[in-house]
This record gives structure tokens, C-alpha cells and sequence, in this order.
């Protein structure tokens, strides 16, 4: 982090929650009274394209987009796109990768390749690489949305701010609006906390 | 109700760019906005349909937007017309004539830049239409400036009695920042229409009189932009560069050089040309820092004040901080080598059309008929020109269709005697400027077969509702424009107007087949909606069965993406010649049940499973 900024990448394909996730962290870091900047660039992302979302917070944000080499925290809801952004992360940075591969249609007729094991390649950068199964937690807990909160929880202890005043306004959020699913919001918070400390390492593993 | 909605003075909220107009249009008093939808602008009138103390509509095109919003202004009612940048072209007979004429109740027209290009046919600046137009520009940097200065931009209006731009940018629109409210609505009495035909009667005597008048304006705009409080100075330390700005721009300046001077321009046009010069004065090197075009600095230069620019900066895209630091740290004389960093390839995941999208029969169609030059237009079907389509030959600009297909036919060239000329077009873009090319078509004895693709929706931008979907910006019930009628009309004949069920393919690939025969024009209409509005109803997945799929690889071409391949085998056929077979899985999460698919599998491996638990799914809306 610079000039005590932090710098958030959350990234994914369409309808994965990429853009709730990273309104959730906004907005709790908002509360934290952090000045905060939100920014997608979701090139037709209702179309099954590419979702990028940038987080910035701190006591002054200008810029809203993070650079190439300046993010300091990715969270990836799939394994290839976290690959695809890693060149954002700073070489200190640490990613937070759910391990579902979603390969397009392209990949799908054969003109382009999924990579063999995107979670290695990452490892392999050098960077700080956690890895999990966020769709097979959330299928434990009963609801396949539940990925979303899981992968807040990953990533809550690399935050400036405590873990719980992420989870404490993530289920406050749905006490709000839904409030039956917001004890399940916060087992799921603490699933994916759990989760995140899993390390990934340069072997090659079956993620 | 939106929390936004209801929200006092002196509360603070984390906003887009674009709800912070709407909350400021609701705040300066705004009796009536109307728009098109178009990204990055679409959420501007979405936001202010939340208000009700403002009549909202979503108008048929940007120039009717504009127009409509001229007409409440005449009646004395503040009024603010939204749109894309592409919009602006549209619009532009409107205001170029009302800006002669002026204005009475407030008018701000908001218009988005896709700066960058991510979703749009161009990258245009829409800072031309202030000069062009004699119109003011102010320039919001985030949220809080976009509210702040659309309240400005109406007073401004009613004082110099001219349309007042606000040019944003997607990085002003679609970037979430804190917000600050000072107030809340103030009503403006709208006095009524106070008939003048002198002024507001453009034949050429009365155009006349307004043009010195016009000028006059000008030159008060420009005083009052050289002492405007929108056009400051940010002191720094480092006088080597001083940089000269605006909108997003800003804020990237800011971050990449904290302690350079930098003039930041609100009100960027008329710009203030003196205060620039007093400011070159006090740096050793001006800079400007502006997207997209070399507009600012052209204008400067002319001033005979020396700057830089578009010499070391990009002349498109964005000017975000990756790219400013390379093109100038070197007039720093600090050499800026680009950090060494991982790279990654990984495979594109280019946007594609949606689960059982009714779009995919008839490009399913379009691909298996040879001999066609199809002209395309605007809208999801302009996907139909990607993988596994291949089936769409041009897209220009909406509406382009149909008269570039009627051109392509009157002026076929060698090749294409034998070619059959196609026009696609969807719903909202034929009723936005599509039905004059098919007017023009049947009256100047064109022939092009038309396929007009009504998926009760205006899908590319986000679902929106139009005159042929049978609901209003609010979700109420408004009259449904009957396309068949409307293109018999328009005289297409009867018998050439062919209703299908874009579910059908081999009645559609017929169809299609059947009216590019004719030698007369011929407007197919397909009729199911797009999958992601609430007209659309999900049904069980379809599975197939692996052991009976032969590869054969049929339903792939159909560009479903619920269809994947599961294995591919290469065989030998008796002939000798090696074949590929593909074979396919359904992916339940995706398939909605439409059925599509099953006519492209002749052994029926694809067949719909007893119903099972229920499904849960990813929402395709984020
Ligand atoms: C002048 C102009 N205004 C707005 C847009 C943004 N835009 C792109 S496609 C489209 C409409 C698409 O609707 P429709 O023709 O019904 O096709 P669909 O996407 O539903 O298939 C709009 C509004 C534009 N490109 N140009
Ligand atoms: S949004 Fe609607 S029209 Fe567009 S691709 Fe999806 S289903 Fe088709
Ligand atoms: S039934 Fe076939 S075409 Fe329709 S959504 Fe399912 S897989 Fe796609």
C-alpha cells in the first residue's frame, strides 16, 4: 500500500457477483471513513464478457483505475481471470483465487486454450497465491450465490480494517433487505475466512 | 423507494456520476428529461425515473429527447435531455438551430464520451458540439462535480438563455465516488409558452436578427469563463510542468505528478484563454491534459501561447496515469522505463449472445444461406458477426441498415450480381431511425429483404423498454406499436410480410431462403423476447444423451453458449478422408429450456430430462 492507499482488483466474467463484491467493499470502507473510489470496466458483461472491478480507498483517491503493477489485493471468481490480471498485481500483492474454470465458447470450439493449471501459473509469479473451491462451499452451505461473501471472507484478513467490520456490514446489509439469509451470509463469511488461508505453492497441484 | 431518493441536505452517499445528475436534476427544479438509452449514459434517466416530482419518458430517438426537452423549456419548465456521445450526431438538428433561437426554462443536455472505447461504433468528443453549436461546456471530474455542476448548468442556462452541455465521460458516469448533498428540490414556476414568433420562428428574416445576438453571447460566455470559480488553479510546487485540464483527466494528472501546478478547466468552453496565459506564465512548460481530440490545445496555440500535447500524448483512449507517466516524465528529463511484470496470455472471452437468445435462429439462418451480403445495424445482434456466425457484413451507425443495403443493391458491383442483399435490424433501432431506410426502400422500388429481429426489448443496453415492447420507462402499460401494420404501412406488401418464431429454424431458414428470392423487398419479423427481460420464461434444461450424440457437431453452429463441446474424436471415413467429430454437452446451468436446439439434432440426443430438483442459478443480471 502507498501513500496509504489500497488498491482492490475483483475480477470475473458476467453474473458471478464481481461488482456486488466490490460495491460490499466500497461501501465498508466508506464506513470506515476512507475516502473510496469504484470502478468497472464490464465491456459488455451481461454478454458473458470480462469484469473488472477497481477498488481504491484511503484519505484522498484521485484516479479511480488502478495501473498495471499497483494493485495490492486480487480477488479472482475464476481461475483463468485471475491470470489474466495478474500483470496488475503488485509483486507483493496477494491474490485470492476461487478455483471454478469457466472456459468461453471460443475455448469450448477449440481455437484458443484454457490454461492447464492457471493457480500454478500465478504461484509461480512469485506473488502471494491463496487458492479454493468457493462454488463447493457455497454448495455445502445450501446456495451456489453464496460464493460472493465467501470470497469476502478469503480475502477479510488482508484488509486495513478488521475482518469483522466487513462481515458485520455484509450481514447487516442482508438483515436489512434479506433478512433470512443473513445468518447463512455470515457462516458463509467465516467459510471463506477459513478457506483463505489455504496457500497455494508452485507445485503443480490439482486445483 | 431509493434511499437516494428520500435523502436530505447534508447527507453524504457513495454515487455513480450518473445518479448524482439525476439527484441534481431532481434538486435544480427539472420538470422534464428525456432520453435514449446508450452506455455509459443509460442510468441518467433510469435514476431520474425514481423521482416523481419529474415527468421521465424514454424518447424514440436522441433527437426527439432533445426536441422534447426544447418544448418544455419554451413552456418555461426546466428540462435535460441525456445521451451517448453517438447520440449528439443525432440530436444535433435540434440544438443547432434552438441554440440560434435560445432557450427559456433551463435546458442541459448530458452527454457520456466512451472515452476508451468499450462499448460503442466510435470514439467522438462531443467538446466540438460547444463550438459548433456556441453552447457552454462544463466538464465534471467524479460524482460530487457532476452534481454540483448540473445544478450550475441550469442557472447558467436561464441567465444566458442557451443549452448548456454537461460533457461526462465513462470515468465520470460508471465511477462510484462519495457525494455530498447541499439541498434539496426547488421548484421553478414554468410561466407558460409566451408566443413570439420572431423569436422562436427560424425562417431565415427572423433567424437573421438572433445570429449577432449569438456572438454577443459568446463573448459574455467567455468573460464569464475567465472568472469562473469552475476554472482553478491547484497550486504546486514543481513549476517544470504545469498542466492545463479537465474532467477525468484531472484526476489522473493529480495522482501521477501531486506536486505540479495544474489549471483545471469546469467550465471548459469557451475555454478561458486568458487565465491560461496568465498560468503558462508561471511554469516553465504548459501541458495539456485532454480526451480525446487536440481541441484545448489547438485552441491555445492559437492564442499564441506556447504548449505541449498531442505531441507526446496518445490522441485517443484514455489518459490514465499508465499512460502519462511514460509520454511525460521524459520532458522532466527522468526517463521512464516501463516496470518489468509478469505476463500472462490467456484465451479472450469475447461478449457473446445470451442462452436461447431469439437472435441465434435466424443467424443460425444466415449462416447456412449462401450468397448474401447481410447489412447489419446496432444492437446485440451486431454479435451475429463473431464466432460461430460469421454472418453479419457491415454495422455502422443505428438505423444504417437499411439504407446502405438499399444503396448496396442499387449500386451492386461485379461481384455481387448473384448476391442476395440483406438488411438486420432490431426493434428499438428500427424504431429509432430504421423505418425512414425502409421508406426510402419501397419508395425508390429497392429490394432487400429485411429482418427485423422484435425482441420486445432494447437488449444491448440493459433491457429498456420502447414503443414496440408495450410498457413505458416506468413499467407501466403504454401502447404497443403493431410492426406488421406499421411496415404494410410503410408499403411493404402484404404477402411480403412474413411473422416467424425465431425458435423455428427450419421454418426460418425457409423463410429467409424463400424472401431473398423475391424480387420485391420483404420484411421478416421475428417474435419472442430477449431472454434476459421478464417477458421471458424459463423452462427445464435440455441435457443430451451422450451415447446417442454422433458428433455430427450440428447444434454447436447454432451459437448457443449453454452448448459446449465434450470431446472431439477424428475417424476415418470408408472414402478414406479423416473427419472431426464434435461432440456436445448442454450445460443445465445455462440452458433455459428454449427448445432451439433440439431441430439442428436429426438421432434426438437432445432431449429434456424428467423434471428434477429444482435448479438454482447464476442470474445472467449482475
Ligand atoms: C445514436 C445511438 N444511440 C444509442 C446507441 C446505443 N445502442 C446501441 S444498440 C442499441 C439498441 C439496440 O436495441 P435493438 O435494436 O432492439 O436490438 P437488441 O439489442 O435488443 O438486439 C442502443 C440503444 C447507439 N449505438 N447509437
Ligand atoms: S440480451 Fe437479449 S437480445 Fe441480447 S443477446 Fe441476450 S437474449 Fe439476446
Ligand atoms: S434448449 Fe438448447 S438452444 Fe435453448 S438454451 Fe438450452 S441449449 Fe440453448
Amino acid at each position: 500500500m502507498r501513500d496509504g492507499i489500497t488498491n482492490i482488483l475483483v475480477v470475473g466474467i458476467g453474473g458471478q457477483g464481481v461488482m456486488t463484491a466490490a460495491e460490499m467493499l466500497a461501501r465498508t470502507a466508506l464506513s470506515q471513513g476512507y475516502d473510496v473510489k469504484k470502478t468497472e470496466v464490464a465491456g459488455m458483461a451481461q454478454r458473458g464478457g470480462v469484469v473488472s472491478s477497481h477498488v481504491r480507498f484511503g484519505p484522498k483517491v484521485y484516479s479511480p483505475q488502478i495501473d498495471p503493477g499497483e494493485a495490492d489485493l486480487l480477488i479472482g471468481f475464476e481461475a483463468a481471470e485471475a491470470l489474466r490480471w495478474l500483470p496488475h498485481l503488485r509483486p507483493t500483492g496477494v491474490a485470492m483465487v476461487n478455483t471454478l474454470r469457466l472456459p468461453p465458447p471460443v475455448v469450448s470450439a477449440g481455437l484458443y486454450d484454457y490454461p492447464t493449471d492457471p493457480i500454478a501459473d500465478l504461484a509461480a509469479a512469485g506473488i502471494e497465491v491463496h487458492a479454493f473451491d468457493a462454488g463447493a462451499l457455497a454448495e455445502e452451505l445450501g446456495n451456489p450465490k453464496l460464493v460472493n461473501t465467501i470470497m469476502l471472507g478469503a480475502i477479510s484478513e488482508h484488509l486495513p480494517f478488521p475482518a469483522e467490520v466487513l462481515k458485520a456490514s455484509i450481514v447487516e446489509g442482508f438483515r436489512a433487505y434479506k433478512p433470512k439469509l443473513a445468518d447463512v451470509n455470515a457462516q458463509a463469511f467465516d467459510a471463506g475466512r477459513e478457506a483463505g488461508h489455504a496457500r497455494a505453492t508452485t507445485h503443480r497441484s490439482a486445483a | 423507494m431509493s434511499a437516494v431518493v428520500q435523502a436530505k441536505a447534508e447527507s453524504r452517499h457513495l454515487l455513480s456520476g450518473n445518479e448524482a445528475v439525476a439527484r441534481a436534476a431532481w434538486e435544480a427544479g427539472v420538470r422534464v428529461a428525456a432520453a435514449y438509452p446508450g452506455t455509459p449514459a443509460t442510468e441518467i434517466l433510469e435514476n431520474i425515473a425514481l423521482y416523481p416530482d419529474i415527468y421521465s419518458e424514454w424518447s424514440v430517438n436522441e433527437k426527439v429527447a432533445v426536441e422534447v426537452a426544447i418544448g418544455a423549456s419554451l413552456a418555461g419548465s426546466r428540462a435535460l435531455a441525456a445521451m451517448k456521445h453517438v447520440g449528439m450526431n443525432v440530436a444535433s438538428d435540434a440544438f443547432m438551430t434552438q441554440s440560434l433561437a435560445g432557450v427559456v426554462g433551463g435546458l442541459v443536455i448530458v452527454v457520456a464520451d466512451d472515452v476508451g472505447l468499450s462499448s460503442s461504433q466510435n470514439e467522438q468528443d462531443s467538446r466540438y458540439w460547444g463550438r459548433f453549436g456556441h453552447m457552454p461546456i462544463l466538464e465534471p471530474a467524479d460524482s460530487q462535480e457532476a452534481y454540483e455542476m448540473v445544478k450550475r448548468a441550469f442557472d447558467l442556462s436561464e441567465q444566458y438563455e442557451v443549452p448548456v452541455v454537461v460533457r461526462m465521460t465513462t470515468r465520470v458516469c460508471h465511477v462510484k465516488a462519495m457525494v455530498e448533498f447541499d439541498g434539496e428540490r426547488i421548484e421553478h414556476r414554468a410561466a407558460g409558452f409566451q408566443k413570439n414568433p420572431q423569436r422562436w420562428v427560424m425562417t431565415p428574416a427572423n433567424a437573421k436578427p438572433r445570429l449577432p445576438l449569438m456572438h454577443k453571447r459568446d463573448r459574455k460566455l467567455r468573460e464569464l469563463s475567465e472568472t469562473s470559480d469552475l476554472n482553478v488553479v491547484f497550486p504546486g510546487g514543481d513549476r517544470r510542468i504545469g498542466f492545463v485540464t479537465a474532467g477525468p483527466a484531472f484526476m489522473h494528472v493529480r495522482e501521477t505528478f501531486p506536486n505540479a501546478p495544474v489549471l483545471k478547466l469546469g467550465f471548459s468552453c469557451p475555454p478561458p484563454l486568458e487565465k491560461i496565459r496568465a498560468f503558462a506564465g508561471q511554469v516553465d512548460t504548459l501541458v495539456v491534459v485532454e480526451e480525446t481530440e487536440l481541441l484545448l490545445e489547438t485552441e491555445i496555440r492559437a492564442a499564441g501561447i506556447a504548449v505541449r500535447g498531442k505531441d507526446i500524448l496518445p490522441r485517443f483512449g484514455e489518459l490514465a496515469p499508465s499512460v502519462l507517466r511514460p509520454a511525460i516524465k521524459p520532458l522532466l528529463g527522468e526517463p521512464w522505463e516501463v516496470p518489468k511484470r509478469s505476463q500472462t496470455s490467456v484465451f479472450p472471452r469475447p461478449p457473446t449472445m445470451c442462452a436461447s437468445c431469439p437472435h441465434l435462429g435466424p443467424y443460425f439462418a444466415l449462416s447456412h444461406i449462401r450468397n448474401l451480403n447481410i447489412i447489419g445495424d446496432i444492437g446485440c445482434y451486431t454479435l451475429g458477426a463473431g464466432h460461430p456466425w460469421n454472418a453479419l457484413d457491415t454495422c455502422t451507425c443505428m438505423g444504417a441498415s437499411l439504407s446502405m443495403a438499399h444503396g448496396m443493391d442499387k449500386g451492386r458491383g461485379e461481384s455481387d450480381e448473384k448476391k442476395h442483399i440483406v438488411a438486420v435490424i432490431g426493434d428499438s433501432t428500427f424504431l429509432h431511425m430504421g423505418m425512414q431506410g425502409l421508406l426510402n426502400m419501397i419508395y425508390n422500388r429497392g429490394n432487400v429483404t429485411v429482418l427485423l429481429l422484435d425482441n420486445r426489448s432494447v437488449g444491448m443496453t440493459g433491457g429498456q423498454e420502447n414503443p414496440g415492447t408495450g410498457e413505458d420507462l416506468h413499467g407501466l402499460p403504454a401502447p404497443r406499436v403493431d410492426f406488421a401494420k406499421l411496415v404494410e404501412g410503410l408499403g411493404v406488401r402484404p404477402e411480403r410480410i412474413r411473422m416467424v418464431d425465431p425458435y423455428e429454424l427450419p421454418t426460418i431458414v425457409k423463410l429467409v431462403r424463400e424472401e431473398t428470392r423475391m424480387e420485391e423487398p420483404s420484411v421478416i419479423i421475428t417474435n419472442r423476447p430477449c431472454s434476459l427481460t421478464d417477458r421471458f420464461e424459463r423452462l427445464q434444461p435440455y441435457a443430451v444423451i451422450d451415447d446417442q450424440c454422433t458428433g455430427c457437431g450440428n447444434c454447436i453452429d447454432l451459437g448457443c453458449p449453454a452448448i459446449f463441446v465434450a470431446r472431439r474424436e477424428t475417424v476415418t471415413a470408408k472414402s478414406g478422408k479423416s473427419k472431426e467429430l464434435v461432440f456436445a454437452r448442454i450445460d443445465a446451468n445455462t440452458c433455459t429450456g428454449c427448445h432451439m436446439c433440439v431441430e439442428t439434432c436429426a438421432p434426438e440426443a437432445i432431449v429434456q430430462p424428467q423434471p428434477q430438483n429444482r435448479v438454482i442459478r447464476i442470474q445472467p443480471h449482475a
